[in-house]
């Protein structure tokens, strides 16, 4: 029963579409793989997909739950920004690291709930509800930063970006522990069955005793936490807050990681482990471009040609067509 | 003549000049439309050309377009209207200029565009003061050649936003500087859209594909912000950024200079943000005694190395807003 199961969740398009990915990278570069121990850390160019793709891997999380409430949260991005302008300018100004921290997640935390209370009780369109925020945090994170980048050297917020647990990277370690998390919380308990219920009909849920109102706000929030913790990442990574460019343009690949990994934009169908999937696909594509040695003029042209193909190879027909050709090949 | 003389006599001069210059422009009401604040730089232009006025006496009204030209062309009508002495562009679009500057020119204002052009006919404005794209690139290319002498050198480009003009002149201007040099070659080419974080992640990249950077020898940025990410990447790599690989880059930001004290960084080319200085200067000569300035001023792309007070050049720089 459980052979079955793991087969089926393998024979997924994703799976092809990742190793596809990294088998044109390694065609590319054939030390693609090669992994060396540098200064106590993983060094290569795997690492550097896992590395990169923490942070849209970790909206993608939360914007995998939002996506299934049939909601979308374009203010991630914008979200990330705030959060990383206010632990850097809270260090800098003299205070603690883990303050610090701490007020960043808080305010992700708030803007999730400010989301939260436009979608629910207000009953604004998600995709309006968070397009306030995602323009208007922008310039509250440069009202923060006062318009420059603030860089520190506060070694915990640099450790958050750039730091090794065994090794292990430490975005890949915070993206493993919270995708690891909220997969377990959401299919070990009855709250992704719940939010599903929410995601295909809001109503028919209130009526059946579900209180989606409180389930949207949690997923709002959440969404909001998980961008927060991205935003701490990215600015540990360069060692400043850049408020005009931190985020930019991440909660677009976030939705296209959820997309990719087979969450339907219509609610009521999700998976956060298909989801990351798909933000290694974006990643491994995004480092594939760079080592390829391509003029960067292609960039965008290669990228959205991968994606194309990947979502037609998802389209329920072909997918369809392949597994039973896959299937029949086994047989014979 | 004792070097002391020598001094006394440049300080002299210099003196009659100051004060034979701009010594028109004290009282009077000069506007400047500013972009807004997108960047750093934009900021510290903000801040220099506000301290220049304060030093000529001049009473600048200052108005923030936020990126949009209807503020801009709005703020223009209004100094129009208070009948300003002259008038401070910084244009945020190419086209669309003519109308509201053809009404400055009737209102006979004189107009300066400061660091972008724009497509308008010529004389609607006195002057454009800006710099020279393809000249910082160049001055940076002659730098690396220098640097390296006869060894052969493998260099890694990390150009700006793919279309942009400074990556587009940058590029060209760097490549024009070192095309008579057979051991200089450009090998790899990518985009960091002039962020920290892109930088940092397209080094990265290069770093893995050239054998863990031993084929590197050199790192161009089209901006100082790239370089600054390049400089962790090769860290990260377990490298010496610049001197196991030389960093050069454009802009001048207080943060390259800070990596100038710390060694890792090796040069970079200055984009002024002082646009105001020239425009004031063309200003005054052309309201004292009406002498029509140069239709193009280009301001001066300083090469700044280690050697040239790199503490110093960050302690003047980090107040100005960048």
């Amino acid at each position: 029963m459980k052979r079955v199961h793991w087969k089926a969740l393998l024979l997924r398009p994703q799976f092809f579409a990742l190793a596809a990915v990294l088998l044109i990278n390694w065609l590319l570069f054939p030390g693609f793989f090669d992994i060396t121990l540098q200064d106590g850390r993983l060094f290569g160019s795997v690492i550097d997909v896992l590395n990169r793709g923490a942070p849209v891997a970790i909206l993608a999380i939360g914007m995998t739950a939002v996506i299934a409430t049939k909601g979308v949260d374009l203010s991630v991005g914008a979200v990330m920004a705030i959060a990383g302008a206010v632990a850097a300018v809270l260090v800098t100004g003299g205070a603690s690291a883990v303050v610090a921290v701490a007020a960043a997640l808080a305010v992700g935390v708030l803007c999730g709930l400010w989301n939260g209370v436009l979608v629910t009780y207000l009953e604004i369109q998600p995709i309006i509800a968070t397009l306030v925020l995602m323009v208007a945090g922008r310039g509250l994170a440069q009202l923060v930063t006062e318009g420059s980048i603030v860089t520190f050297s506060d070694p915990v917020l640099i450790f958050i970006g750039t730091g090794a647990v065994l090794g292990m990277p430490m975005p890949i370690v915070i993206a493993s522990v919270l995708a690891i998390g909220a997969t377990l919380i959401v299919r070990k308990t009855a709250l992704g069955l719940l939010i599903e219920a929410v995601g295909v009909n809001r109503s028919a849920a209130r009526f059946a005793g579900i209180s989606s109102g409180l389930l949207l706000m949690v997923v709002y929030t959440f969404a909001g936490f998980c961008a927060a913790t991205s935003g701490l990442i990215v600015a540990g990574d360069i060692r400043g807050a850049d408020a005009n460019n931190a985020g930019l343009w991440l909660e677009l690949d976030a939705i296209l990681a959820v997309v990719i990994g087979g969450t339907s934009l219509l609610g009521g169908r999700f998976s956060i482990p298909m989801s990351v999937v798909g933000a290694l696909i974006i990643q491994a594509m995004n480092t594939g471009i760079l080592i390829s040695g391509f003029s960067p003029e292609f960039n965008l042209v290669v990228k959205s040609g991968v994606i194309i193909l990947i979502l037609v190879l998802q389209a329920p027909m072909v997918a369809q067509s392949l597994r039973k050709r896959f299937t029949a090949e086994r047989k014979a | 003549m004792s070097i002391i003389k020598k001094l006394a006599l440049a300080a002299g001069v210099s003196a009659l000049l100051s004060s034979a210059a701009y010594a028109d422009l004290s009282g009077k009401v000069i506007g400047f439309s500013q972009i807004g604040s997108e960047s750093g730089w934009r900021a510290a232009e903000t801040s220099v050309t506000k301290s220049e006025a304060e030093k000529l006496g001049i009473d600048l009204k200052f108005a923030d377009a936020q990126q949009k030209q209807e503020n801009q062309i709005k703020a223009i009508r209004g100094f129009i209207a208070q009948g300003v002495a002259a008038i401070l562009i910084a244009p945020v679009v190419a086209t669309g200029w003519e109308e509201v500057l053809t009404e400055a020119k009737e209102a006979n204002i004189p107009v300066i565009l400061l660091d972008r052009g724009i497509d308008a006919p010529q004389d609607l404005y006195l002057t454009s003061v800006a710099s020279d794209q393809v000249k910082e690139g160049r001055v940076a290319g002659e730098w690396l050649v220098g640097a390296v002498g006869d060894k052969d050198c493998k260099i890694v480009e990390l150009q700006g936003t793919v279309g942009s003009s400074p990556a587009i002149n940058r590029k060209q201007g760097f490549e024009e500087g070192i095309k008579d040099h057979a051991n200089l070659s450009i090998i790899r080419s990518q985009t960091g859209d002039f962020t920290r974080a892109k930088g940092k992640e397209v080094m990265e990249g290069f770093l893995k594909a050239e054998d863990g950077g031993k084929g590197i020898c050199a790192v161009y940025a089209h901006n100082d912000d790239m370089a600054v990410g390049a400089i962790q990447a090769i860290k990260d790599a377990g490298l010496k950024p610049g001197s196991d690989i030389l960093v050069v880059s454009i802009d001048g930001v207080p943060d390259i200079f800070q990596a100038m004290v710390a060694g890792e960084a090796n040069a970079t080319v200055e984009l002024t943000p002082n646009m105001a200085g020239p425009a004031f200067a063309a200003l005054d000569a052309y309201l004292t005694d009406g002498t029509q300035p140069e239709k193009f001023i280009i301001t001066e792309s300083k090469l700044y190395t280690p050697a040239d007070d790199a503490q110093g050049e960050y302690d003047r720089r980090k107040g100005l807003g960048y």
